[in-house]
């Protein structure tokens, strides 16, 4: 479905269309939906005229009027969040400041996170609305630095398959462990398949790296068994919404989640609610209000209910506040809000968004850049097409650019750079351990083709098909067994995998301390646990807070190709059809030639010695024989010398002239840059130039030997056409400029050119 | 049996730095949770619980960093901690929107109170069937 435009779109027989506009109406962003503002039924992202006005008063230590409505017209909502999250003794005293001055608070890194904390607990949810409406997204972000609970941020990413292939989700929930993923989630296409992919990806979890927290989405009764069984490790789809009647329909009121909280604590498990900017407009009933004001309800909603944390930032909704204006920026103010609430904030990033690249790293980038509990709660560690989630906003196909990402800007995304061949060891041992698990518990076999498959697999279409009902009745087993975490302990022992045993004992061993409860707590690989309360955000402004340092800014800086410093050519392939080899001999010094009819060729101080190659890896070899060639086809002699004073290419090719008996010169450095030149000329000038050497192949080097053979002999040959590639500087040029260093290394000054012996000879094969 | 003195600074996480504190609620310290035991069958599922005399800990920890909700949810959870699975997925269902009268509500209040000496719970849920029907979000 294409967008259109239906004001300009002048239809059939009519004026002449812009090839521009053409270019521009097929660009992806206009595939996105886009919808004006709509207050009156809350289709609109932060600024309405029908959100209340903010007020409280207080009573007896109760809050007896809230934004404009009096307690006894307090929908359930109202009751709660007066009751349960505000504190009513810090209220009007909070109340009272200015909204500016509030944000002012947020933005000013002089002002500590603890001063914001005393005063956000006393605000009501159109105050915190109104604070946020002051503030542009970069103040929000500078805020959202400082509020974010934990110090070290971290990430989160869903492991499903469009099969529900445990398999699959196993092998994926170990890559992404290994990636650096301290939460993963899953959830099924059939239902009944969720025992059997929430034991794979707490199997997947543990032997990618220990400690990885796992969940699986499922209807909140259900979920919350699959965790008092230890089969999954907390839980976060405990969804709530901003009006009593949106609450309802997702049968639950805050008291029931708030009763829901207190269950999972009960048996030391962690979990966060979820909400989102856009639900309720999406579920037809939003009272008028913005889609913001809901948000804050939700998010007061959870502080209330003493639950540690939130995910938010739209979630499933994001198609919707993507399309109002402002949007984007009202899911950055709820992910602030949350965390100005000191909850931990898992802040969206999770769900298709998109259809352009530009617009994804936009929505991207306010949580990325200054940090949040999760940055993502839910990046696909599968195929988008695999997510069952409905897709997230980046997949495993934008791993690379968000490791580059995070190395450009030495931001923390909490991902790292995993050689191919880690990657594969663990994938294959995920699927084993599964095996192994499966086995032992009497469920559907796992065959050695399924793991091998699984190995080297990009997604669920590369996949053998499993036994459907084979598998949904181990699955139903399962539950009837009562199979708990330890089972799978055991089994993991039994299997032979005593380390992913131990790391899932060691997982489970922490519900009996509790230490994962609290706000914002992740396990290190280490198992201990890190959170709000040991690791607290500590940021004061330049110079303070979590900066990428020591091993973990070691770790950021490797990426899958990175030009060694050293040693600039390693990594290269030799382009094809290459079969010869030079050798250059040094003969005396250079002297003036006395023939009219020659060309002198000047190379570089490392050509064909420390370097054997052009930066595109054509070999020196072969750059001189068709410069030779191009030369001699015209009749005219050539000489080769090397310039050893200078790594300049002028100087080279000047030099080279002024040696040439017909004053005709080229210089052609080691990275394949060239210069035809004649003596006559001023050194800084040429005849031509041949700049971008990841242009220059073999042909190009023929025309050049060519032009100046025929510059030599007096003609005023065409200039070889120079080429131009837009796209040659972001790919070539630190690598040209570690070349250049190079080869200027070989430099030694004030010595002389010397006269080459040129050999090329047909390389020995066989 | 409380500590006099638990400094969130020095003694969390729990698990690390004051491992003493805690007992499962079957009476295992955290060390006495070990693969061996495991394979021997001397830990079970029930085991790997935790406490509620852990959980008024760790809420006494939330309180002095600032997270008096957070502390108040972890002492109902403490109250929680004896009833079984199936007792906690009933009394979360009969909370749901329309699922029971004031009547049943206060029903399950009293049986917390007096089963379970679950006072924080029983007041959640009297306060739940209090704004239920002043809402009209009971059963019926």
């Amino acid at each position: 479905m294409k967008a259109t435009n239906v004001t300009s779109d002048p239809g059939p027989g009519a004026a002449r269309r812009s090839k521009r506009t053409r270019i521009l109406e097929d660009r992806p962003v206009n595939l996105d939906g886009f919808v004006e503002e709509w207050p009156e039924v809350g289709m609109v992202a932060m600024d309405s005229p029908f959100d209340p006005s903010p007020s409280v008063r207080v009573e007896n230590g109760t809050i007896v009027e809230m934004d404009g409505r009096h307690r006894r017209d307090f929908d359930f909502l109202d009751q709660f969040i007066a009751d349960h999250a505000i504190d009513a003794g810090a209220a009007e005293q909070a109340m009272a400041l200015d909204v500016v001055e509030i944000a002012h608070m947020l933005v000013d890194p002089r002002v500590s996170r603890a001063d914001v904390l005393a005063v956000s607990r006393g605000l009501t949810p159109a105050k915190l609305l109104e604070v946020v409406k002051t503030m542009n997204v970069v103040e929000m972000m500078m805020a959202l630095q400082k509020m974010r609970a934990r110090r070290t941020p971290a990430n989160q990413a869903h492991s499903t398959s469009a099969r529900d292939n445990p398999v699959q989700v196993a092998a994926d929930a170990a890559e992404a462990a290994l990636r650096g993923f301290r939460e993963l989630e899953t959830t099924l296409g059939v239902v009944r398949y969720a025992p059997l992919v929430a034991i794979a990806l707490q199997v997947g979890a543990q032997t990618g790296r220990p400690g990885v927290l796992t969940q699986c989405a499922l209807e909140e009764a259900t979920e919350l068994e699959l965790g008092m069984r230890g089969i999954t490790a907390y839980a976060e789809t405990i969804s709530v919404y901003g009006t009593e009647q949106v609450f309802c329909d997702g049968d639950d009121t805050p008291w029931s989640k708030a009763f829901l909280a207190s269950a999972y604590a009960s048996r030391g498990i962690k979990m966060r609610f979820t909400s989102g900017t856009g639900s309720e407009v999406q579920m037809g009933n939003a009272e008028g209000r913005s889609m913001l004001y809901l948000e804050v309800r939700c998010i007061l909603v959870a502080k209330g209910a003493g639950v540690q944390g939130l995910q938010n930032g739209s979630i499933s909704c994001i198609g919707v506040p993507g399309a109002v204006p402002a949007g984007i920026r009202a899911v950055l103010a709820e992910n602030l809000i949350a965390s100005t609430v000191d909850l931990e904030c898992a802040s969206g990033n999770d769900q298709s968004f998109s259809h352009s690249d530009m617009r994804r790293t936009a929505r991207l980038l306010p949580q990325l850049l200054p940090g949040t509990d999760f940055i993502c709660s839910g990046y696909s560690g599968v195929p988008n097409y695999d997510n069952m989630f409905a897709g997230s906003n980046l997949d495993p196909e934008d791993f690379d650019d968000w490791n580059t990402i995070q190395r450009d800007l030495q931001v923390d995304g909490a991902l790292r750079h995993v050689p191919e061949a880690e990657i594969l060891a663990a994938r294959n041992r995920a699927a084993r351990a599964l095996q192994g698990v499966f086995a032992h518990l009497g469920l559907a076999p796992i065959t050695d083709k399924e793991i091998e498959a699984v190995t080297y697999a990009h997604g669920s279409r590369d996949l053998p098909l499993r036994d459907v009902l084979e598998d949904l009745k181990a699955a139903q087993s399962v539950m009837d067994r009562g199979v708990t975490g330890l089972d799978i302990v055991k089994g993991l022992e039994a299997g032979g995998f005593s380390d992913v045993a131990e790391a899932l004992l060691g997982v489970l061993r922490q519900r009996v301390s509790g230490d994962l409860l609290h706000t914002s707590a992740i396990l290190t690989p280490e198992l201990t646990t890190l959170s709000a309360v040991n690791d607290p955000n500590d940021y004061a402004g330049p110079g303070t807070g979590h900066r990428p340092s020591g091993a973990r800014w070691e770790e950021m800086k490797r990426l899958r190709h990175v030009v060694s410093a050293r040693d600039p050519e390693q990594g290269g392939v030799p382009s094809p059809g290459t079969g010869r080899t030079l050798s250059l001999k040094e003969k005396g010094p250079a002297r003036p030639g006395r023939r009219a009819g020659e060309v002198v060729i000047g190379v570089s101080p490392a050509f064909g010695d420390f370097f054997s190659k052009t930066i595109v890896d054509v070999p020196h070899a072969e750059v001189l024989r068709e410069l030779l060639a191009g030369v001699e086809e015209q009749g005219v002699h050539a000489r080769v010398i090397r310039v050893r004073g200078s790594s300049d290419l002028a100087v080279i090719a000047h030099t080279a002239a002024r040696l040439s008996g017909s004053g005709i010169g080229v210089g052609v450095m080691s990275r394949g840059t060239t210069m035809i030149h004649q003596r006559d000329l001023l050194r800084l000038s040429n005849l031509e130039l041949f700049p971008q050497a990841p242009l220059m192949d073999l042909e190009t080097f023929r025309r050049i030997g060519r032009n100046a053979a025929r510059y030599a002999k007096g003609e005023s040959p065409e200039p070889v056409p120079s080429r131009n590639d837009h796209m040659a500087r972001p790919r070539w040029q630190a690598k040209a400029a570690l070349l250049h260093i190079k080869e200027t290394e070989f430099v030694r000054p004030g010595a002389g050119p010397v006269e080459l012996e040129v050999l090329i000879r047909m390389r020995h094969t066989g | 049996m409380a500590p006099a003195d638990l400094d969130p600074r020095h003694d969390y996480p729990l698990a690390s730095h004051r491992p003493e504190l805690i007992r499962t609620p079957t009476g295992k310290r955290l060390d006495e949770i070990t693969m061996q035991a495991v394979l021997g069958g001397e830990v079970t599922a029930e085991d790997l619980r935790i406490a509620a005399e852990t959980l008024r800990l760790q809420a006494r920890i939330a309180d002095s960093v600032g997270r008096p909700q957070l502390g108040q949810n972890f002492r109902r959870a403490a109250e929680l901690t004896t009833l079984p699975d199936a007792e906690v997925l009933r009394i979360y269902n009969a909370l749901r929107p329309r699922a029971s009268t004031k009547r049943e509500l206060t029903a399950i209040a009293e049986e917390l109170e007096r089963d379970h000496s679950a006072t924080l719970c029983a007041r959640l849920v009297r306060e739940a069937a209090e704004v239920y029907e002043r809402r009209g979000v009971l059963a019926g």
